[in-house]
């Protein structure tokens, strides 16, 4: 396992509540999703839709399906995990997911350099 | 150890089905099965013949497919006539050669009844049976103007009904003194004239027909005994079938006296190697003509093979329930009333036209027979009252009355036995769907699939949904009417729940009346109702996540990621200038431009961060959003109307762009198109559409909940030569109904299938106003009119929500993953391969 680097990807006034915002990282597109109310509030998954081979699941609605916090890819409507990237429909598609955390004003992903060189956009 | 021969002739409907029940049975594997039909084609539907001339083909009516045989192991042979069969030895015989067999299924049906009449063998003088027989009808009325079909039965009914559908002027001649002599008594045969006649279709009875010889207009004309006489182009004899029994005649089997192979409660003929069923056989002195028992005595000579003695025909019940040329047709059990003292309820309104008898037993007690003409909405109910033996109602009379204030009782399923027939095409009781219930079945589909019930004639779908549900709910398992997982609520009830409780966003609704936090399918449909009950921007802060994408970002999400943005262009009336705003910002952006079914244009390939820059120009040149990507009102398509063409009686493209301008940004369950034609011609097809407007000379007429698209569905016709407020006003209610009672994402024509009294109730509720709540049907309206706002507009107005339009956050590179190529001279999307390697 390789290092994780911190990157700033957002800034707290650019999240929208209970939905999502696409960020560039090294690594690729990367959906970053904002639950207020919840545990965990911020989630970081792979932009990329493996089934509709686009790059739109930031643009999906959030939700949860039996307890798993989830959010629909607005193409096909496949649901992904924000906690794992598993897909609900196809256990053998998943995307990838990525550390979030807030520092002050700043969002932060951590990205692992082997994820950078892994990643194709 | 060899495997036997088993040879069935005939491949009718009848033939076919007892190789698909045969052929999933142990006994299958011992033999191999062989099958001759004389046609050239595969078995298919002779019910709905007449439909092959409204355009279905011989594929869409064939019951089976050749495939299906060979995977079966089912060895077919067409367009051979088996001409002998050697008892002897045990062959049978056809031209191509000798097949050895161990059984013999006969199957080889009927054939139209022609009577005796001089000259009934000249061209043109023509049988209602086979495919061959329409395509010579077909070709026989090429040019022609009248055909006359000789027979008011059932068959003859239908006859006339493919000559009509030929553009024919049909007529129907018939011996006895009314239509349908033998389900129909004279009441009911009068009515059923009369609405035939209504139709087009003209009805001679009492005529017994002498000679046919050429006529002086037409072809040929038909002399009556009673010295009248009839000119016709073409002559279908259609007055009734006999037993297709030649071949069971020529090898020495045992025939009724009329015809007909004799068969004992086995379906076996004197020969106990060979069986016959369906039509060309004789059980206790009767032939029976429909598809049911046949396809019982199918059952039982299969079951037979099966060493099965229990399974045994013993007759069958022949009630029958048909549209005749659109006319609800009924007849159950003994309509006559021929049972020792049967008592009579009759109700006959001309004024409807309609017509009900019940034939009740001596007590009173039990239901022994019905007729009915113009309404079989009883049917159902009342077939189960007869074959179940259940005791009638202290009144039973108000099984056929009209429905009244509290409706008439149907029959709840609970009320039936066990052993209640509910499929009789493919003989499913109650007690069968009670059993794959409980074998696992959890679901409609999945009991239909298990029994097989309603996939035959589908007349009893909506009985056996009634008793899968009440029987799931027997059993604990809840019949889900709820939304989600979130909302233990139907979409009306939220609606009732958001408007009674003045709630306002999505996130006070899920924490008083739901749990989690939303899915795809809760969250829209939310959005939606607040939509409607509040009309607050879409793009406010507490609705953003609720919406698909398409709304979120007002633009139609495309394949690769992109959008498609669709202009107003209310009526389809567009000005040069503004037709020259749109080619230059397609030309700008470079985006791919498509005419829109609907009378607009939509301009392909915008990226997220596009779409504001683009709406910017469009809003400065005029134009407003077009809600393409919300379940909201489209387009209001018109024609050119009185001010153009000649033939226009009223101005439809002004009528087109007042209401568009109305009910534009309506949030509704699922998208709402409208049309208007400025005169009958109907150039705007609104009979297609939720909301149809047609001119007359004296005002419009209002048609609703039409559909073209997946499931088209001719719309109603709800109301004549209104007036422009009349209107308008009728509309506001309706749509206003349907966005508060609808199911999520139900469009209206299936919002209408689906209510209770269906069209006449909407006319009550609309019209009449009988729940009082049209004014404020109408104030509802009005107030979402008055606050309506083009989204786009306080859009680009507004930074904040600019800020959504960014591809990502921190970089303003553009998404990396599109790709795309040339096409008559415009660009569309690589194909999903190219840009996989790419």
């Amino acid at each position: 396992m390789s290092d994780l680097q911190w990157i700033t990807v957002a800034r707290q006034s650019d999240l929208i509540a209970e939905s999502g915002i696409a960020v560039w990282t090294p690594a690729g597109p990367a959906a970053l999703f904002y639950l207020p109310g919840s545990k965990q509030p911020l989630y970081a998954i792979g932009h990329y839709d493996p089934i509709g081979k686009a790059n739109v699941l930031a643009r999906g609605i959030v939700g949860d399906i039996k307890g798993e916090l989830v959010v629909a890819s607005p193409l096909y409507k496949q649901h992904f995990s924000l906690s794992t990237g598993q897909c609900l429909e196809d256990e053998t598609v998943s995307v990838p997911t990525f550390e979030v955390q807030r520092d002050g004003d700043d969002i932060k992903l951590g990205i692992r350099v082997k994820q950078v060189e892994g990643c194709a956009a | 150890m060899a495997k036997k021969n088993l040879i069935v002739i005939g491949n009718g409907m009848v033939g076919h089905h007892f190789l698909e029940q045969f052929a999933d049975t142990p006994a299958a594997a011992d033999y191999t099965i062989h099958v001759f039909g004389e046609e050239p084609l595969i078995a298919y539907d002779r019910v709905h013949l007449s439909e092959y001339f409204g355009g279905s083909t011989h594929a869409d009516l064939a019951m089976g497919t050749a495939d299906q045989y060979t995977e079966k192991q089912i060895q077919l042979h067409l367009d051979e006539q088996v001409t002998d069969i050697d008892r002897d030895q045990r062959e049978v015989i056809t031209p191509k050669g000798r097949y050895r067999y161990d059984a013999v299924v006969l199957a080889t049906g009927s054939y139209p009844f022609v009577p005796p009449i001089q000259g009934n063998d000249q061209p043109h003088c023509l049988v209602y049976r086979t495919l061959a027989d329409l395509d010579a009808i077909r070709a026989s009325s090429e040019g022609v103007k009248r055909g006359v079909v000789v027979g008011g039965g059932l068959l003859g009914l239908e006859a006339a009904n493919a000559l009509k559908c030929l553009g024919l002027e049909a007529h129907v001649v018939e011996f006895a003194p009314r239509l349908m002599p033998v389900q129909l008594d004279s009441d009911g045969g009068t009515l059923l004239r009369r609405k035939i006649e209504e139709l087009g279709v003209q009805v001679h009875t009492e005529k017994a027909t002498t000679e046919i010889v050429a006529g002086d207009e037409h072809r040929l004309r038909m002399n009556f005994s009673d010295e009248s006489h009839l000119e016709a182009d073409l002559i279908v004899f259609s007055a009734g079938i006999r037993p297709q029994d030649t071949l069971a005649r020529s090898c020495g089997l045992e025939i009724g006296e009329r015809g007909g192979i004799v068969i004992d409660d086995y379906c076996t003929t004197s020969d106990p190697q060979i069986f016959a069923i369906g039509e060309c056989a004789l059980w206790s002195n009767r032939i029976f003509g429909l598809v049911a028992p046949g396809y019982t005595m199918a059952r039982t000579a299969s079951a037979r093979l099966n060493q099965d003695t229990e399974a045994s025909f013993v007759g069958a019940d022949m009630s029958t329930k048909l549209k005749l040329l659109g006319v609800d047709v009924g007849s159950i059990g003994d309509a006559h009333a021929s049972t020792p003292g049967a008592r009579n309820i009759r109700f006959n309104d001309e004024q409807a036209g309609t017509y009900g008898r019940l034939v009740i037993s001596e007590d009173g007690k039990k239901l022994l027979g019905a007729i009915l003409v113009g309404d079989n909405g009883p049917y159902d109910t009342l077939l189960q009252y007869a074959l179940n033996g259940i005791d009638l109602p202290a009144n039973p009379e108000v099984l056929i009355l009209p429905a009244s204030e509290g409706g008439a009782p149907t029959l709840g399923p609970d009320a039936l036995p066990e052993t209640a027939s509910i499929c009789s095409c493919h003989n499913v009781t109650k007690g069968d769907i009670c059993c794959a219930i409980d074998a696992g079945c959890t679901d409609l589909g999945a009991v239909k699939s298990q029994t097989k019930a309603s996939t035959g004639c589908g007349g009893c779908s909506a009985l056996l949904k009634n008793v899968v549900d009440a029987e799931l709910e027997k059993r604990g398992v809840e019949v889900s009417k709820d939304i989600c997982e979130h909302f233990a609520y139907s979409r009306q009830e939220l609606f009732h729940l958001v408007k009674v409780n003045g709630i306002r966003t999505f996130h006070s609704l899920i924490e008083q009346y739901g749990k989690g936090h939303g899915c795809d399918i809760c969250k829209p449909t939310v959005g939606s109702i607040l939509a409607t009950c509040w009309n607050e921007h879409i793009m406010a802060t507490d609705h953003v996540p609720l919406q698909d994408t398409n709304d979120t970002f007002m633009a139609n999400m495309q394949k690769n990621g992109t959008y498609s943005i669709v202009p107003r262009v209310p009526g389809g009336e567009i000005t040069p200038d503004k037709l020259i705003v749109l080619g230059e910002v397609a030309k700008e952006y470079n985006l791919y431009t498509k005419i829109t079914g609907g009378q607009r244009i939509d301009l392909f390939g915008a990226t997220l961060s596009e779409l504001p820059e683009i709406w910017e120009k469009l809003i400065a040149a005029g134009f407003e959003t077009g809600h393409a990507y919300g379940k909201s009102l489209r387009t209001v398509k018109s024609c050119v109307g009185s001010t153009w063409c000649r033939y226009g009686v009223q101005d439809s493209v002004g009528m087109a762009i007042r209401l568009e301008d109305r009910y534009k940004g309506l949030r509704s369950p699922h998208k709402i198109k409208f049309a208007v034609s400025g005169c009958t011609r109907e150039c705007a097809e609104a009979q297609s559409k939720d909301i149809g407007v047609i001119a007359t000379d004296k005002g419009w007429n209002l048609y609703v909940c039409g559909n073209g698209g997946m499931r088209p569905r001719h719309a109603d016709l709800f109301a004549t030569d209104l007036n422009d407020e009349q209107l308008i006003s009728a509309i506001d209610r309706v749509l206003m109904f349907y966005v508060r009672t609808a199911d999520r994402l139900q469009r209206t024509s299936v919002w209408m299938e689906n209510m209770e009294g269906g069209l006449d109730y909407l006319k009550d509720v609309v019209l009449n106003d009988s729940l009082g709540i049209g004014e404020e049907l109408e104030q509802h309206m009005a107030s979402i009119i008055g606050t309506y706002q083009c989204e786009w507009k306080s859009t680009v107005e507004d930074p904040e929500k600019r800020k959504r339009f960014r591809e990502f956050v921190n970089d303003e590179r553009k998404d990396p993953v599109q790709h795309w190529v040339e096409e008559r001279g415009q660009r569309r999307p690589a194909p999903k391969a190219e840009t996989e390697t790419a």
